[in-house]
């Protein structure tokens, strides 16, 4: 294991630690509920007919479930177009792998810097630290990854990266750590200066990196959805453009964009489109004036094979990450996205992350949600989280369902203490005789309950029995 | 084996149920125009301008022979001293009778003066292959002659866009235009100036990309109307 992916490894006892420290930290809440109730009250606007979000959702679902269902043979048309358009197609196991493919491309071309448009799959890889180690500048450029990266963090929201920064942060921050940057709490100023600055490392770098939003396996085109631009320009000015993506991101044709599009950017940030909707089939053409000479696209599994390799597990995949899930999560919005200790973060982090990191990092993750649904509803490819979020409790309790694949860390969550509990509970409630008995002793001493129990107790009122059991009560009852 | 052998393996060893039929798209926005009532030429002008305007682009009405001058207009109200344009495009005569000041071709690989195009151009030019009613969006295949860079590095951006080639939604576009039997290396989709939200949910615009864009909508309808706007003024009163 290399040191980026140490990095990433949070135990999962810190979770709950890192919580109460978001969860006490007033400023923060603040600025969670209220860029999480903007974009809701946004994407609730985007869809004023429920009817008909519906029909649009039955679709992105229908969408999706096809793609998964043909993957294999998708991401080999998609590689076998993309290579006939001039495109080199790489595919990577693990972050360890995609990191030194994309390591490698840099080297090739001795890069000394690398610019990089949005891309969680290169945050879930930790491309930033294995570009480091090799001596490369990877710098981030779409405004919030900028800000982030400028303050040594990780972004706290798939979306909006800097969410968790008020404009008197990032204005101390530009005045400290950008070179000729005065101190000016004016948006539209520090949008300046990041431009200025951003402009200048565009211009310069040898390679551009980005995501993809999706791929569209007919035509070999990788459509990127941003609104800002500075997608266009790493893909655009470098010589060289490396795309990195998920293998679940392919579509079949063209036409199953529109659709998915259409909610995506609906469901992230309340607008019908984005400023640019970008579709690269290619490398630069002879005889055309722009565009990166070299194109690579890097295919990364990192544990989606192991999602998909579970029928009801594989939904996870649906997902086109507009972090709607995020938004509307009464835990995430309480907490923030750090908290998580993960690259995804909210319940969408919650059912991914145990594929890409094992359950043994991550088992407590899909315990931080109340079932409230409120995730599943608003998915607008209907991936069942709350389901989910179930089924990997389950897991992490459990050896694997017979006939099932163990996953990753299964039964990483099993406690001698909670076996042995539950085992009592049932022989209890299997012989009445003893249940009876139980039931006298427990009211005849309830004096005795220990009044500090833990658990849901701690913030709660202790477990008391009642003072006599309620088959006496109905027994008395009917005696009168 | 290699990483895509294991990959495709794993896939391939997943249990399938059986495989759903094709998503019935087309049928899908058949129904929502079947719904909705039929779209006119006057409709889709109009809505293209109400949600172009909505994204803080700028669309101003020509006709084929008066953009130039209007261009000129534009360009001097802005203040632009150099306006980058493709040289074999079909409207560049045009474009150079106008007597525009600053007029430069893009006829150099990037390569050759990224920083001039980077410090040094006021605006760019481009056509578009139509445009998109609902969401107030341009169609713009960059080619050699007008480049990946001309509508995304200076500051201003202009647009030249056809009224008849106004589609309703993006997938009329796409089938209208048959766009998947030929994707060029990069097609683009352009709803206002480049924007940012990342600071404290604040719209700020000019993010990277273009801080203004400039619509001109080619209507030759428009000169009738206006034509007859201009009687009626004379009648008047």
């Amino acid at each position: 294991m290399n040191n980026s992916q140490q990095l990433n490894f949070v135990p999962a006892s810190e979770f709950k630690q890192r919580a109460s420290v978001a969860v006490a930290d007033a400023h923060l809440r603040k600025s969670f509920r209220g860029a999480m109730d903007f974009l809701i009250s946004k994407r609730a606007g985007q869809f004023p007919n429920p009817e008909a979000l519906e029909r649009q959702r039955s679709l992105a679902e229908h969408i999706r479930k096809y793609s998964l269902a043909r993957l294999p043979e998708l991401l080999e048309q998609l590689e076998h177009k993309l290579t006939d358009n001039g495109v080199q197609v790489h595919w990577a196991e693990d972050g360890e792998e995609a990191c030194a493919i994309i390591v490698g491309i840099a080297q090739r071309h001795s890069t000394k810097l690398m610019v990089k448009g949005k891309s969680m799959v290169s945050e879930e890889v930790e491309l930033n630290h294995a570009m480091a180690a090799a001596g490369i500048d990877a710098l981030e450029s779409d405004m919030g990854e900028y800000i982030v990266q400028l303050d040594g963090e990780k972004p706290s929201h798939i979306i909006m990266p800097a969410i968790h920064k008020t404009k008197e942060q990032i204005a101390r921050l530009f005045a400290d750590k950008v070179p000729g940057a005065g101190y000016t709490e004016s948006v539209d100023e520090l949008i300046g200066i990041g431009r200025a600055v951003l402009r200048e490392k565009f211009m310069n770098a040898e390679v551009g990196l980005s995501g993809v939003n999706f791929a569209v396996a007919e035509t070999g085109t990788l459509c990127l959805v941003e609104n800002e631009g500075n997608g266009r320009m790493c893909t655009t000015v470098p010589d060289v453009h490396i795309a990195i993506t998920g293998i679940e991101k392919v579509v079949e044709k063209l036409e199953h964009v529109p659709p998915l599009f259409g909610l995506l950017t609906r469901s992230a940030t309340g607008q019908a489109i984005t400023t640019y909707f970008n579709m690269i089939s290619g490398p630069r053409k002879p005889g055309e004036k722009d565009g990166p000479g070299e194109m690579h696209l890097v295919l990364v599994d990192n544990g989606r094979t192991q999602a998909y390799g579970d029928e009801q597990l594989r939904s996870t995949l649906q997902c086109i990450r507009c972090g709607a899930c995020m938004n509307h999560c009464p835990v995430y919005t309480r907490i923030g996205g750090h908290a998580y200790g993960t690259t995804y973060p909210g319940p969408i982090g919650e059912i991914i992350s145990p594929h890409m990191l094992g359950l043994n990092a991550t088992h407590v993750l899909p315990t931080a949600s109340s079932l409230c649904g409120a995730c599943g509803e608003v998915c607008p490819v209907r991936i069942p989280i709350p389901e989910l979020l179930v089924r990997l409790r389950e897991e992490a309790q459990h050896d694997a369902r017979p006939g099932h694949a163990a996953l990753r860390g299964q039964g990483a969550a099993k406690s001698r203490l909670v076996d042995a509990i539950w085992s009592g509970w049932a022989a209890l409630y299997t012989r009445p005789a003893l249940y009876r008995a139980f039931g006298w002793l427990a009211t005849r001493f309830r004096a005795l309950t220990p009044p500090m129990q833990g658990g849901w107790t701690v913030s709660r009122t202790p477990m008391k029995p009642a003072a006599r059991t309620l088959h006496e009560l109905m027994a008395a009852r009917k005696k009168r | 084996m290699s990483a895509r052998a294991n990959i495709l393996q794993r896939l391939r060893a997943a249990p399938q149920g059986r495989v759903p039929l094709a998503p019935a798209v087309p049928a899908f926005y058949d129904a929502i125009r079947a719904a909705t009532p039929a779209s006119t030429r006057t409709a889709r002008i109009e809505l293209f301008c109400e949600k172009m305007a909505f994204w803080h682009g700028e669309v101003v009405r020509v006709t084929h022979d008066n953009w130039p001058q209007k261009l000129r207009e534009i360009c001097a109200a802005k203040g632009v001293r150099s306006l980058l344009y493709g040289e074999a495009s079909a409207h560049a005569e045009a474009l150079k009778a106008a007597g525009i000041a600053g007029l430069k071709p893009y006829d150099r690989p990037v390569g050759e003066w990224k920083k001039e195009l980077f410090d040094d151009t006021d605006a760019g030019l481009t056509s578009t292959r139509g445009g998109i009613a609902e969401t107030g969006t341009l169609i713009i295949w960059p080619d050699a002659n007008e480049p990946r860079l001309m509508s995304l590095v200076p500051p201003i951006h202009f647009a030249l866009l056809d009224a008849d080639q106004l589609h309703d939604t993006l997938f009329d576009a796409m089938c209208a235009q048959r766009w998947s039997e030929s994707m060029p290396t990069n097609a683009l989709l352009v709803s206002g100036p480049s924007k940012t939200a990342d600071i404290q949910v604040t719209l700020a615009y000019g993010a990277h990309g273009p801080k203004e864009l400039v619509v001109l909508l080619l209507d030759n309808e428009l000169s009738e109307v206006s034509e007859v706007n201009e009687v009626n003024a004379e009648e008047g009163p």
